[in-house]
């Protein structure tokens, strides 16, 4: 690992004392989070720490009770999911959410609605530049599912694909919105340790060709400590850690509140 | 120049055109029936739209169909007798579109408060919303109050029905056939994700409702004009679900499948003339059969296709 | 002191819906589902009644509080066998589906009772007059005259309402609807026998439906097989009103529903609305609180 662990100065994502309550809870607490650009960092901490939620405010699925988000320089609050997307933040759920009833191939497609210009009445007088443009996405779909070696799933619905190949799915859906920052809430649950180890390369192999900012959870402590530069540690919703992966192995607080939690000894699957 | 699907709607209107040029060799009766069924085609494409494309459950179409079918009809009975026989037909296609026009406004205005509201909850606010717009007709005097209105000109001709439901039809199968139009399939399977990938699950919502109101009023407007009288009665809840189970029926989100349900179930009840005490109790036991038996439809292939897809 | 006469009207006319609401919120609570043949139930509570009362009179002096007793129980004693015989054939099967093929199939049995009754070989469309079970007195205040018919609805759906909460709180049967209603898996695990707490649930509606339907009988012009539709719609209304699932919420939005709805049919120019003052009501309510009057928003866990 090259990279500092220091975030750098040019931060892609700002995140500035963000709470977040659920009625009496305070699921997430004054979180500072900042993501440059050509970055991995891993966001970790036992269950129910705030992970997701931290995910879900960025993306705007949940708005903040207290703080701030920017993305490249834009302020988040009050943006749509949908806008957000538009922004190029990208993301993957925990429990896979794709679009069950639709092929692999319309999975993907989706995605180009987002830049391509086809709009409702385009779709409706099916003109050359309609067709024009049609076929251009179509072409990059099929490209990036063959990037992913996910092609000849094509017509497959994806309510029918094995499980990984779902869970690598949502991954290439995420991308092909063309974003900016991936955000990635357990890519690696319920996979085996060969899934683990491939996941953890197709990982890496994402950020060097689309030269994207990654921010990943994970549980497997293997996957994590391998590829990120930077790791951020929650434990009931306040951050108690950020460093280099050795920084954050070893510091005190984080073995405290993993203890009892195998993660950091033994890598254990997490399947939620 | 690349006609497409295009190619489909010019020949339907073709062959809409070619039957009803021959339709005075035919039997008025199956004349009627003949309009009656390009009347579900549009109403049941159009409702597949909302509900089956994009899972936004509405029991509400009948009071689209009463909206565009009022507004049509008070146009032409006003203004038929100012407008030279000749003009007559443009008159009925601007009233038509009139009706549309005002039924896709009803349908904004349904749609935009609807939109925070899921399954049950819109379910009853879009019944709410019909059963209002036919008390709104039901107390209105201009309207004809409880009496609806009468006389309305025998415009509907088999030619504009069938070219309405292939207009219907065309504008449903290519708005959802698109990367555009992937979109309401993909509100219907997971707003929270639709919304990740960048799609504006509200704008989304609001389009299927407003389209689909747009093709209820048309179907409503060539009703009246079909009919030639236009009750309040007619537009009531039980209107909405027959049109439900046709797009059930179908197979919800299957186009070609809501079609041969749209033509099945307005030819049975005729060929259940003869046990006409019987036809409504035949009719609801078909649809709890068809609900234990076939849920995804009577004329859905693509679920079983799906299945053996997983088998393999 | 019109407006006294308008109150007393409208909280009979709201407990009936209260009632017929509770039926429809306590199937939502288990099932997640909108039942809607609860309507012809409620029809068919009123048609038992109307077979038994000369039955009953044989036996005991026509128009006592005892036959009426005795005329009511067994009518909810059918209905309740009538909801749990639909639940076993028509909706069981289809447990796991679903909600929407459920919600058509409850459709469907509905069309089916009503078209079925319409049937002359069975009630026949014709309206008849309902027979009186309870002597008529009227008790005047002033210049207002109020009906007994129209105090004893409020006082017996209170008593049934107490009742009920009785059985939902403090029996065993109660304590495992609300944990069906709470999870259904986890209550299966803990050994909660879904499919009793089930017909339970439906029995119970549908008997709470019955009373429902022989008290709105008592104050309507007549009964026929499509009764049923009006007060189902508006309990419907009141149920969701109130925030579906929920038992206090159905009793409240039922009540309001009525008093809503007399008061504004009194007001000229808006009486003719009277049909869509619910709905509206509905749909402005749910603009502000989505989820009903008691109903919780909860934010959908991504
Ligand atoms: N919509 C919500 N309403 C109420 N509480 C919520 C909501 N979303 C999250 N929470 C609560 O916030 C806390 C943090 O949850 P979160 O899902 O962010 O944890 P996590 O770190 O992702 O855990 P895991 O590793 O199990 O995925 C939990 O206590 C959770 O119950
Ligand atoms: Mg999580």
């Amino acid at each position: 690992m090259s990279a500092s662990a220091e975030p750098k100065p040019d931060s892609l994502l700002k995140m500035q004392r963000c709470t977040i309550r659920f009625g009496g809870l305070t699921a997430v607490s004054e979180l500072d989070l900042r993501i440059g650009g050509d970055e991995l960092i891993g966001l970790i901490g036992p269950n129910g720490a705030g992970k997701t939620t931290a995910f879900n405010m960025i993306t705007g699925v949940y708005q903040p009770t207290e703080g701030e988000i920017h993305f490249a320089g834009t302020p988040l609050s009050g943006q749509a999911p949908q806008e957000i997307t538009g922004l190029g933040i990208a993301r993957t759920f925990q429990n896979i959410r794709l679009f069950p009833s639709l092929s692999v191939f319309d999975n993907v497609r989706v995605a180009f609605q987002l830049r391509q210009t086809t709009g409702m009445f385009q779709s409706l007088l099916r003109g050359a530049a309609f067709h024009r443009n049609e076929k251009l996405i179509e072409s990059e779909v099929l490209e990036i599912l063959d990037i992913f070696k996910l092609s000849r799933f094509r017509h497959t619905m994806a309510k029918n694909l094995p499980y990984g190949d779902q869970r690598r799915l949502e991954i290439v859906r995420a991308l092909a919105t063309k974003p900016k920052l991936l955000l990635l809430d357990e890519p690696a649950a319920g996979m085996n340790p060969t899934e683990k180890v491939e996941l953890t390369r197709l990982i890496g192999f994402i950020k060097e060709k689309f030269r994207i900012s990654v921010l990943l959870v994970e549980h497997d402590m293997q996957v994590v400590m391998g590829i990120c530069q930077r790791i951020v540690v929650l434990d009931h919703g306040v951050k108690i850690a950020e460093g280099s992966p050795t920084e954050v192995r070893n510091d005190a607080k984080v073995v405290e509140a993993y203890l009892g939690d195998s993660h950091l000894k033994k890598p254990a699957a997490a399947v939620d | 120049m690349q006609l497409g699907a295009k190619r489909w709607l010019i020949a339907a209107v073709l062959v809409a055109f070619g039957v009803s040029a021959l339709s005075g060799y035919f039997n008025r009766y199956y004349l009627g029936i003949a309009i009656d069924v390009g009347i579900s085609i549009i109403l049941a494409v159009s409702l597949n739209l909302i509900n089956g494309h994009t899972g936004q459950f509405s029991l509400g179409h009948a009071g689209f169909m009463a909206v565009g079918g009022f507004t049509a009809a008070k146009l032409t009975l006003e203004l038929t007798p100012s407008v030279p026989a000749a003009a007559q037909p443009a008159l009925f296609v601007g009233a038509m579109l009139a009706g549309g026009l005002v039924a896709a406004l009803a349908g904004l205005a349904v749609g935009l408060p609807s939109l925070r509201l899921k399954g049950d909850y819109l379910a009853i606010v879009t019944l709410g919303f019909g059963e209002i717009i036919r008390v709104i007709f039901q107390t209105s005097p201009a309207f004809g109050a409880a009496t609806g209105l009468t006389g309305i000109p025998k415009f509907t001709t088999l030619f504009w029905t069938w070219s309405a439901a292939a207009l219907t039809v065309y504008v449903v199968a290519s708005l959802v056939n698109s990367t555009y139009g992937r979109g309401f399939l993909c509100v219907h399977d997971d707003e929270v994700a639709a919304a990740a990938m960048g799609i504006n699950p509200t704008r989304y919502k609001v389009t299927a409702f407003v389209t689909g109101a747009f093709f209820a009023g048309m179907a409503g407007a060539l009703y009246a004009h079909h009919k030639q009288v236009l009750k309040p009665d007619g537009f009531d809840f039980m209107k909405s679900i027959d049109v439900v189970v046709m797009v059930i029926l179908g197979g919800m989100g299957n186009t070609v499948g809501v079609i041969l349900a749209a033509i099945l179930l307005t030819v049975l009840p005729e060929l259940l003339r003869g046990f006409a005490d019987y036809r409504m109790i035949v009719y609801s036991l078909l649809i709890i059969g068809l609900m234990l038996l076939r849920p995804q439809g009577l004329f859905n292939l693509r679920r079983r296709e799906s299945r053996s897809a997983a088998a393999n | 002191m019109d407006w006294l006469q308008q109150l007393i009207n409208g909280l009979a006319q709201g407990s009936i819906y209260a009632l017929i609401a509770l039926g429809y919120t306590m199937v939502y609570g288990v099932l997640r589902f909108i039942n809607f043949a609860h309507s012809d139930v409620l029809m068919l509570g009123a048609f038992a009644a109307f077979f038994l009362a000369p039955v009953v009179g044989t036996i005991l002096p026509p128009q006592s509080y005892l036959g009426a007793f005795i005329i009511v129980i067994v009518s909810a004693a059918i209905c309740a066998a009538i909801g749990i015989l639909i639940e076993r054939l028509a909706y069981r099967p289809l447990r796991n589906r679903p909600k929407l093929t459920v919600l058509i199939t409850a459709i469907g049995v509905s069309l089916l009772i009503e078209f079925t009754c319409q049937h002359n070989a069975v009630f026949g469309a014709r309206t008849r007059p309902f027979p009186r079970l309870i002597p008529e007195h009227n008790f005047h205040l002033g210049n207002i005259v109020i009906a007994n018919h129209d105090v004893l609805v409020p006082i017996v759906t209170a008593a049934l309402l107490a009742l009920l909460w009785l059985v939902v709180q403090r029996t065993k049967i109660g304590m495992a609807m609300r944990a069906v209603a709470f999870n259904p898996q986890a209550a299966a695990l803990m050994g909660v026998n879904i499919n009793r707490v089930i017909s339970f649930t439906f029995g119970l509606g549908s008997a709470l439906a019955a009373i429902a339907g022989i008290l709105y009988a008592m104050r309507a012009p007549g009964i026929e097989p499509l009764m049923g539709i009006q007060p189902g719609l508006r309990a419907f209304i009141a149920a969701v009103l109130g925030g579906i699932g929920n038992l206090p919420g159905a009793a409240l939005g039922g009540l309001l529903l009525g008093l809503l709805e007399t008061f504004a049919g009194g007001i000229p120019g808006i009486s003719n609305y009277r049909d869509g003052i619910a709905f509206a009501i509905l749909i402005f309510i749910l603009l502000f609180r989505p989820a009903g009057l008691l109903g919780e928003v909860k934010t959908e866990k991504v």
